[in-house]
């Protein structure tokens, strides 16, 4: 597979899947071009919606649709979706509608728009809901799985998107799991965890560290809530060293799961690397560099947190 | 149902209303008494639903969005069946399915879960387009409070709402009714944040506008048939209502937006409910056995 987008991956899933399902609705934002919906409303006008640039609305529209029996997909950048978080905590999550909130151009990645367009805290925000799972899928392959996952999944989901294309990094046979994570890489003296649009980076980080004498273990955290407790403590065990790669803010995201999971079963040496600060215009590469989530800067904090 | 049955209904709605406020020690008398006329003909005068299947999926749905008032709403429950009467004064308990505002898991019946202001009619109208594509004749009916439609997300949905599903599915089978009781929690609503012109602004969003009395049946009855034979848009409905309707220290007094009455006020609240006077009290209690029992019952939390 070449790369692409997980909003596009998304995007193409959804029609296939909607074909096969009547119950799959979606619902926008005027951000369907973006979101990838657009193809999905035009091939089943009746089933696309788009609300106006009312978000709280098109999240409670879809509350009362699943309500109703359908499978709503209620999306926008991943900012302005979460961002109306009082509507999804009571709308959704309490009152436990079968919602799939899907938030796209997610992280600093998506570049010269700058802060205010880039989802930098919506796993941290989510994940205080008690009934919200959160999916971050890698590559095009991965987010297929995912939408496919979020159709059976009964209850609301959250689906973390990328605006960026992503590289191919799951092998061909790979099947998503809710709480399960793959292990893309094995290693001796340090686990990377990655998510999302940092997996590949990790990996290219990883062959680097090989280079150096270093054996770092790579693993997919696609599923950040719940998060795959077993490899977790497994790869730590081993390694005794635990870093986090994430396109999101380093408070309250995959990092802190993975530091408050740890620091309860097994206290492990955890270093977080991720977005400190608001993220900034820029291009997405000179972004990446200088928040350390390039393979260099990832490569580089890793020998540091090794001492090598 | 007839009007007399309905009014009968109500009164005995609002006794439970102060009773189980007076039990739980917290709650919100003033907004439940407004709105118990309007739920009361809504239940027991035109709701197709069965409380024996509460996820039969063409029963008409009620979304209370402005859930503080959820002990009318827990009173005309009971009293239609969804579970016993003896379990209202269980409301606010630990261990309750009578959550202090409304929680649709734990109590079935109830369509969603509300009460953080301004989140209902979006609800409202994803459940009335989700039965339109379905083909369901059901309805929706969604109750404001007038404090509510200050909240934003509420004219994100009045401007969505005329529109969605046009042409083939228009939510012609949702009543919006605005219980205008003219008070919020910290003072008069005129004086925080003047919904007015109210009418007008609903209007200027496309929506046919009914005024009526909210505690005139026969008013509230004809508005809602008004609304359920509108076809192409839903329907709103302003209420002009009275807070703390029924009960004369109640009535139109802020401060009764929150906080529930002590036992001997309680037994004072449900004699006025009753239209029975002081004089006439004691002898009153002798020839009905339910009121004297409540009454008893409250009184007893003055010893505990």
């Amino acid at each position: 597979m070449a790369s692409k987008a997980s909003r596009a991956a998304f995007g193409e899933a959804l029609l296939e899947l909607g074909a096969r399902d009547p119950r799959i609705v979606t619902l926008d934002a005027d951000l369907s071009k973006s979101t990838m919906t657009a193809r999905f409303a035009k091939a089943y006008p009746q089933r696309g919606f788009n609300l106006g640039i009312a978000e709280s609305n098109m999240i409670g529209v879809g509350a009362g649709l699943a309500l109703t029996g359908k499978i709503p997909f209620v999306c926008s950048f991943a900012c302005f979706v979460v961002g109306r978080f009082e509507t999804i905590r009571i709308s959704v999550a309490y009152t436990n509608a079968n919602v799939k909130i899907v938030g796209t151009h997610s992280g600093i990645a998506i570049g010269e728009d700058g802060y205010s367009q880039m989802g930098l805290e919506d796993i941290a925000c989510l994940r205080a809901l008690p009934n919200v799972p959160i999916v971050q899928p890698a590559d095009e392959l991965e987010t297929r799985q995912a939408v496919a996952y979020a159709v059976e999944h009964q209850g609301p989901l959250y689906l973390r998107l990328t605006r960026q294309n992503l590289e191919p990094v799951c092998p061909p046979d790979y099947r998503f799991q809710l709480g399960r994570w793959l292990t893309l890489r094995a290693g001796r003296d340090v686990t990377l965890v990655a998510s999302g649009g940092t997996v590949f980076n990790a990996l290219e980080a990883a062959r680097r560290l090989e280079a150096d004498g270093i054996s770092a273990e790579v693993l997919n955290a696609a599923s950040i809530k719940p998060l795959d407790e077993d490899a977790l403590v497994r790869s730590a065990t081993k390694t005794k060293h635990v870093v986090t790669v994430e396109d999101h803010s380093i408070h309250g995201g995959l990092g802190g799961a993975v530091a408050e999971t740890l620091a309860e079963v097994l206290p492990t040496p955890v270093k977080r690397l991720g977005v400190v600060g608001f993220g900034e215009s820029g291009d997405a590469k000179g972004l990446y560099a200088k928040h350390g989530l390039d393979p260099a800067g990832i490569a580089t904090s890793v020998k540091k947190f090794l001492n090598r | 149902m007839a009007e007399g049955n309905l009014d009968a209904i109500a009164r005995a709605c609002r006794v439970q209303i102060i009773r189980m406020l007076t039990h739980a020690g917290s709650g919100h008398p003033g907004g439940s008494l407004s709105v118990i006329d309007i739920l009361t003909s809504i239940v027991f005068g035109r709701l197709r639903h069965d409380p024996k299947r509460p996820d039969w999926a063409d029963r008409d749905r009620i979304v209370l969005s402005k859930g503080h008032a959820v002990p009318a709403l827990y009173t005309v429950m009971a009293r239609a069946g969804y579970f016993p009467e003896s379990q209202l004064i269980t409301l606010r308990k630990l261990g309750s399915p009578l959550q202090g505002h409304p929680d649709r898991v734990a109590l079935p019946g109830i369509e969603a879960a509300t009460g953080s202001l301004g989140q209902g009619l979006s609800i409202a109208l994803g459940m009335a387009l989700g039965l339109k594509l379905a083909g369901s004749p059901a309805r929706v009916y969604c109750i404001l409070g007038d404090g509510e439609v200050q909240e934003g997300q509420v004219w994100e949905a009045a401007m969505a709402a005329p529109k969605l599903g046009q042409p083939d599915h228009p939510l012609d089978n949702l009543t919006v009714i605005v219980d205008y009781n003219k008070i919020q929690l910290d003072d008069f609503t005129a004086k925080i944040l003047d919904l007015e012109p109210l009418v007008a602004k609903w209007q200027g969003f496309g929506w046919p506008v009914l005024e009526i009395d909210g505690h005139d049946l026969a008013q509230i009855a004809k508005a809602l048939d008004a609304a359920e034979a509108t076809r192409g848009t839903p329907t709103l409905i302003v209420a002009h209502t009275v807070k703390g309707k029924g009960v004369s220290f109640m009535e139109n007094n802020p401060e009764w937006h929150g906080k529930s009455p002590k036992p001997e006020e309680a037994v004072t609240a449900i004699r006025e409910i009753l239209g029975v006077t002081e004089m006439a009290w004691p002898d009153y209690l002798k020839t009905d056995a339910t009121t004297r029992a409540v009454v008893d019952e409250l009184r007893a939390l003055d010893k505990k």
